[in-house]
């Protein structure tokens, strides 16, 4: 549902109710996403993973208010005209939005809409992990949603986005690219940005050698699925905006693809490797979430059986990609992400309920192809923009000390009995001099 | 005065611990060890990747006693611990020049 259409519906205590409490859901995941991550990192950058993500809520919460929402989003509230591109710049520091008809709904959609923006960049997050200086990180979500998420949700759900209105301009309207929550606006451009970052970046010492490399806390990532999935439900329901049968077909899809994911993931690990992972459980589900994405609303249940099934497996197989192309994903952002989402996103194309065919497929190849290309070319300028200027890598010591103790100052787990290093003589005020030293200058105990 | 170490399966160490008992073993320092001898470890498999993880978990307890009691020490660990299967363990003895019991400041065999 475009904003237009939000405006032009009565305001419903209903909807409104609705979509904060979505809202709220979304906002889970991004602690969720935390959670899946850092049980995936080895101890000593647990919390730097988890911070990775948290941040995310931080920066992209103020970005939001000074011009997110309106580059996104504005043209569908306002006259300014973005030609597609972007929104348009009337509502930046939303004073205008709160003077408008129906302000009740707008601020519920804005509400909604800025946690798919404190989301997508969060989701990138995994594919850097243990080797990236935290201050340029947060420099590259700045830079990130300003120039590659905020306009791309802009084409996909904005009134004017191009994407947005591609059917009618190929088709006269009798097909329209189908994206309901985000395939190609949130997981084909996360996914694509991971891999462009990480060929930027580099790969963490020790890539394909170092068998401390496994995950360090398996019940968090079962936890983190858990949270994500749950909070899922308002991702994809909550799309709809509002109370209908789309929201409930949304919902109920959106469970059985996922179901249907964790069977294909643990037969595919099952038949290759011999067992049926936690890991693999917790993979499943996520994979199947991102392809019902884009596809949930338009799909009947045995076709979201269909996404979830190929899903599962073709993700499977995607993740060991990394090892064979070598190319450091550290949590399989690309395999996840970027291929559920194109999994998603293009057979929703055929197995859509009514326009399902060769027109619909062309319509949401191109979509997909748009943001792969868009996205991939910005990502990777930003990527070296950063490198170039204050560097984007952590150094090969503070990766092996970790990277909690250079960045955070703290350590994610203390289970010794005797207070570990910590002695009480040890315990004193932060001098000023500490807290403002540059951390890259640290001594790093390595 | 003998320092006997034993590097022990760890689901053996209830049985060792009761036969030390019943030997007349009145104290014992029991850390959590990680190791391999001729057992190796296992695979483990994340998302695809197989990680070797050779370092097997072990238990490894210390017990002083007196020159005398070591030879019969050891064979009561030994036989405590066995299973006959691979990666049952090492026990093996130094000899010790001194120990003191810290609250009342006793020395050699009167401190065990």
């Amino acid at each position: 549902m475009t904003p237009e259409e939000v405006l032009e519906q009565a305001v419903t205590p209903a909807n409104v109710g609705f979509v904060i409490i979505s809202a709220a859901m979304v906002m889970i995941m991004t602690p969720g996403l935390a959670f899946f991550y850092g049980g995936m990192i080895r101890v000593k950058s647990a919390l730097n993973m988890l911070m990775m993500c948290f941040v995310s809520m931080g920066i992209v919460s103020v970005l939001w208010v000074l011009y997110g929402f309106s580059v996104a989003f504005g043209d569908g509230f306002g006259e300014g005209n973005g030609g597609g591109i972007i929104g348009n710049f009337d509502f930046i520091g939303f004073q205008d939005l709160l003077g408008l008809d129906g302000s009740g709904d707008v601020m519920a959609f804005a509400l909604f809409q800025l946690m798919f923006a404190v989301l997508t960049p969060a989701l990138i997050a995994g594919a850097l992990a243990e080797r990236v200086k935290f201050s340029s990180w947060m420099v590259f979500i700045t830079a990130w949603v300003t120039l590659v998420y905020f306009p791309v949700a802009h084409w996909v759900w904005g009134a004017g986005g191009w994407i947005n209105t591609l059917g009618e301009k190929m088709f006269d309207g009798e097909y329209d690219v189908i994206d309901f929550a985000g395939g190609t606006a949130v997981h084909i451009n996360a996914g694509i940005a991971a891999l462009a970052a990480v060929l930027v970046i580099g790969k963490r010492s020790g890539f394909k050698k170092d068998s401390s490399m496994r995950p360090h806390n398996l019940p968090m990532v079962l936890l983190g699925a858990a949270l994500l999935w749950f909070g899922w439900f308002g991702f994809n329901a909550g799309s709809e905006l509002a109370v209908d049968n789309i929201t409930a077909l949304m919902g109920f899809n959106t469970m059985v693809a996922t179901g249907m994911a964790i069977c294909g993931w643990l037969a595919y690990e099952r038949l290759r490797y011999g067992a049926y992972t936690t890991l693999g459980a917790a993979s499943g589900a996520i994979a199947g979430l991102v392809a019902i994405t884009p596809a949930g609303a338009n799909v009947n249940p045995m076709g979201a059986l269909a996404i979830g099934l190929v899903a599962g497996v073709v993700c499977a197989w995607a993740v060991s990609l990394k090892y064979k192309l070598n190319y450091d994903d550290s949590l399989d952002v690309v395999g996840v992400h970027l291929v559920g989402g194109l999994i998603g996103t293009l057979l929703v194309g055929f197995l859509a309920m009514e326009v399902g065919g060769i027109q619909q497929f062309v319509l949401q190849a191109l979509a997909a192809g748009a943001v792969l290309v868009y996205t991939f070319v910005v990502t990777a300028l930003i990527a070296f923009a950063i490198k170039a200027t204050i560097g984007f890598r952590s150094s090969d010591e503070e990766e092996a000390a970790g990277l909690d103790q250079v960045f955070h100052a703290e350590s994610g787990y203390d289970f010794s009995q005797t207070g570990g290093p910590v002695s009480a003589a040890g315990v004193t005020a932060a001098a000023a001099e500490t807290a403002t030293a540059d951390p890259g200058e640290k001594k790093v105990d390595a | 005065m003998k320092l006997i170490t034993a590097v022990i399966k760890p689901h053996r160490m209830d049985e060792v611990k009761d036969a030390l008992q019943a030997f007349g073993v009145h104290g014992m320092t029991v850390t959590e060890a990680s190791g391999y001898g001729r057992q190796r470890g296992h695979t483990e498999v994340y998302r695809g990747a197989e990680y070797t993880v050779d370092l097997v978990p072990k238990t490894r307890l210390e017990i002083l006693c007196e020159d005398d009691d070591a030879e019969q020490l050891i064979d009561v660990i030994v036989k405590a611990a066995r299973t006959g299967k691979i990666g049952d363990g090492k026990v093996w003895s130094v000899p010790v020049e001194t120990a003191v019991r810290v609250r009342t400041g006793e020395v050699g065999p009167d401190a065990l």
